[in-house]
């Protein structure tokens, strides 16, 4: 009889310590010994996981009031400012933010030593953070200037929002030109001296549900080592685009917008980290678990390396200019593999997700599981899945002596 | 022809002379200056590459020790973190030597053979970690 189990069938199993919980690479080879019917039969729960550079990351904190109490205009931690257009002692610190007298790439290619993502990092260490604030002074929030010094226990709230993260599958970079170039995929070597690419693969959360059956919004996730949820869906998500047979899509395609407290996270799953030429970012520990709901989601969660391909992109004009280039695909177990061909080249691999840190996270969200402490959960609402129609829209150029007239 | 990376700690005396004008013309070494450091008091140290062929490589350190010099070998001078890298392995397509490298591609970890390093920093700046650094250590 095909096998259905139920969110809250799963929860009983967990609650009683006995659900049977493997990870995504370990369920291909249970799937190669004993079949996909009766691999489904036995698995209740396969997690998932992704450590890569997630630039759309950030935090909410509020900070606590001062005496007397400060409207912040400006706000900056380390150094690195803060969003703070919110209500007095809100502010929003994004992974990608420079400190104001960062020297870029004015000496290129640029170091981006410090950034959001390394005052993130710094927070969660529960480093002290040097906090500065100005404002203009109101008769209810007098003050005007404020610097101190402050670590994660001393705000209110501060959890991570992260507006896009675990990008399905995303593109094999490649540079065509002729000199070095410095990217958000690292550095690329000239006339296609290396390949990057960033997803975990057959590990990747949105890799092993390809459609959204089970992640949506609500969804419980592990999250930069706390638990975390899934907020929406993210920015960009843009599920309509080709997919092979078994489901994956063979570009970019769906995203996921989440939120956790981020004092229960820990530093070893929130790294700051530094692309030289290009900019400060955040390495983001994502897992999502996908409850084995019937033989269809096991067959997804199955799905192995040489079934995952991407296109591969040329980042000296082709993505810089939106200039379409066929340069084929390639698959993840070649990637994987040191080398893969790319219109007849040997090309090396450079890795940007970490693999080991992402079997890592699936590891410990099965044990997590496993030990009861972690339950699954119904999405609240599901996300938009391949029968979407969203368009993916880039910036209208308009001329805006028209609308200066209009006023 | 001998081809080595050392360390020249000088005082402020010695740091008035015109060294590495006399180590090139007098002894015939190409010279490749790797970092300096002078402080305001003109004392420091130097790290150079020296090249050049056996017999002149010689009287050109002995020279350097006659003034006071010191002169130690480099050794070690890339130091792996490994409690700071991530793993993610972008090094290791850059790493000439396999030094930095994933031996293993089903575990895809990353590990740091210090014998094989020539110190041609080519992994500093792509680590987004910043886990490999340049140390100057004397043997
Ligand atoms: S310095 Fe050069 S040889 Fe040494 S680990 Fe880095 S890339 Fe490899
Ligand atoms: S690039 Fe840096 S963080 Fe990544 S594997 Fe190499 S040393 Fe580790």
């Amino acid at each position: 009889m095909a096998v259905k189990r139920t969110y809250e069938e799963i929860n009983e199993k967990i609650r009683k310590g006995q659900a049977v919980v493997v990870t995504a690479e370990e369920v291909i080879g249970l799937v190669e010994e004993k079949g996909y019917t009766r691999a489904a039969q036995e698995i209740d729960v396969v997690t998932t996981g992704t450590f890569g550079p997630m630039c759309s990351s950030g935090v909410m904190i509020n900070f606590g009031h001062s005496n007397p109490r400060i409207k912040m205009k400006r706000v900056w931690l380390n150094g690195v400012e803060a969003y703070g257009g919110l209500a007095a002692v809100d502010a929003y610190i994004g992974a990608t933010q420079l400190p104001d007298n960062d020297p870029e790439n004015k000496v290129y290619p640029g170091k981006f030593t410090y950034g959001g993502g390394h005052v993130i990092h710094d927070l969660v260490a529960r480093k002290p953070l040097r906090l500065e604030a100005i404002s203009y002074g109101t008769d209810c929030y007098p003050r005007k200037k404020l610097e101190t010094v402050i670590t994660l226990d001393d705000v209110n709230e501060a959890y991570l929002f992260n507006p896009r993260n675990a990008y399905q599958n995303y593109n094999c970079a490649v540079n065509l030109g002729d000199r070095t170039i410095y990217t958000y995929m690292g550095v690329l070597k000239p006339r296609m001296g290396n390949a990057s690419y960033s997803t975990s693969g057959q590990l990747s959360p949105l890799l092993n549900d390809p459609y959204y059956r089970t992640t949506g919004i609500g969804t419980r996730i592990f999250l930069g080592g706390g638990v975390g949820y899934v907020a929406w869906y993210g920015t960009q998500h843009h599920p309509n685009v080709p997919r092979g047979e078994n489901g994956v899509p063979l570009t970019g395609a769906g995203t996921l917008a989440v939120i956790g407290d981020l004092k229960q996270m820990s530093p070893e799953w929130l790294v700051g980290a530094s692309f030289i030429g290009y900019g400060a970012t955040l390495f983001v520990g994502i897992g999502v678990p996908i409850p084995i709901l019937d033989e269809e989601m096991l067959r997804y969660t199955a799905v192995k390396d040489e079934e995952i391909f991407c296109p591969v992109v040329d980042y000296s004009e082709g993505y810089p200019y939106c200039k379409p280039n066929d340069l084929g695909s390639v698959n993840y177990r070649d990637l994987r593999s040191g080398r893969v061909n790319i219109l007849g080249k040997e090309v090396p691999t450079t890795p940007m997700s970490s693999y080991p840190r992402a079997r890592k996270i699936a590891q410990i969200l099965k044990e997590w599981i496993q030990s009861g402490r972690f339950e699954i959960t119904c999405p609240v609402q599901p996300l938009p899945s391949a029968d979407a129609d969203i368009v993916f829209r880039s910036i209208p150029e308009r001329g805006v002596n028209d609308l200066n007239n209009r006023r | 022809m001998v081809k080595n990376r050392v360390v020249c700690y000088f005082s402020a005396s010695q740091s008035e002379q015109p060294i590495i004008f006399r180590l090139a013309r007098d002894y015939d070494l190409v010279i490749n200056i790797i970092k300096a450091d002078i402080n305001p008091q003109k004392e420091g140290y130097l790290v150079v590459e020296l090249s050049g062929d056996k017999q002149s490589y010689e009287n050109g350190l002995n020279y350097l020790r006659d003034l006071g010099v010191r002169v130690e070998p480099l050794s070690q001078t890339v130091v792996w973190h490994e409690d700071v890298c991530i793993q993610c392995g972008a090094c290791t397509s850059f790493c000439p030597t396999g030094a930095l490298v994933i031996t293993d591609r089903e575990t895809m970890e990353v590990t740091f053979d210090n014998e094989k390093c020539i110190v041609c920093a080519m992994c500093l700046d792509c680590c987004p970690t910043r886990a490999v650094e340049l140390h100057f250590e004397v043997a």
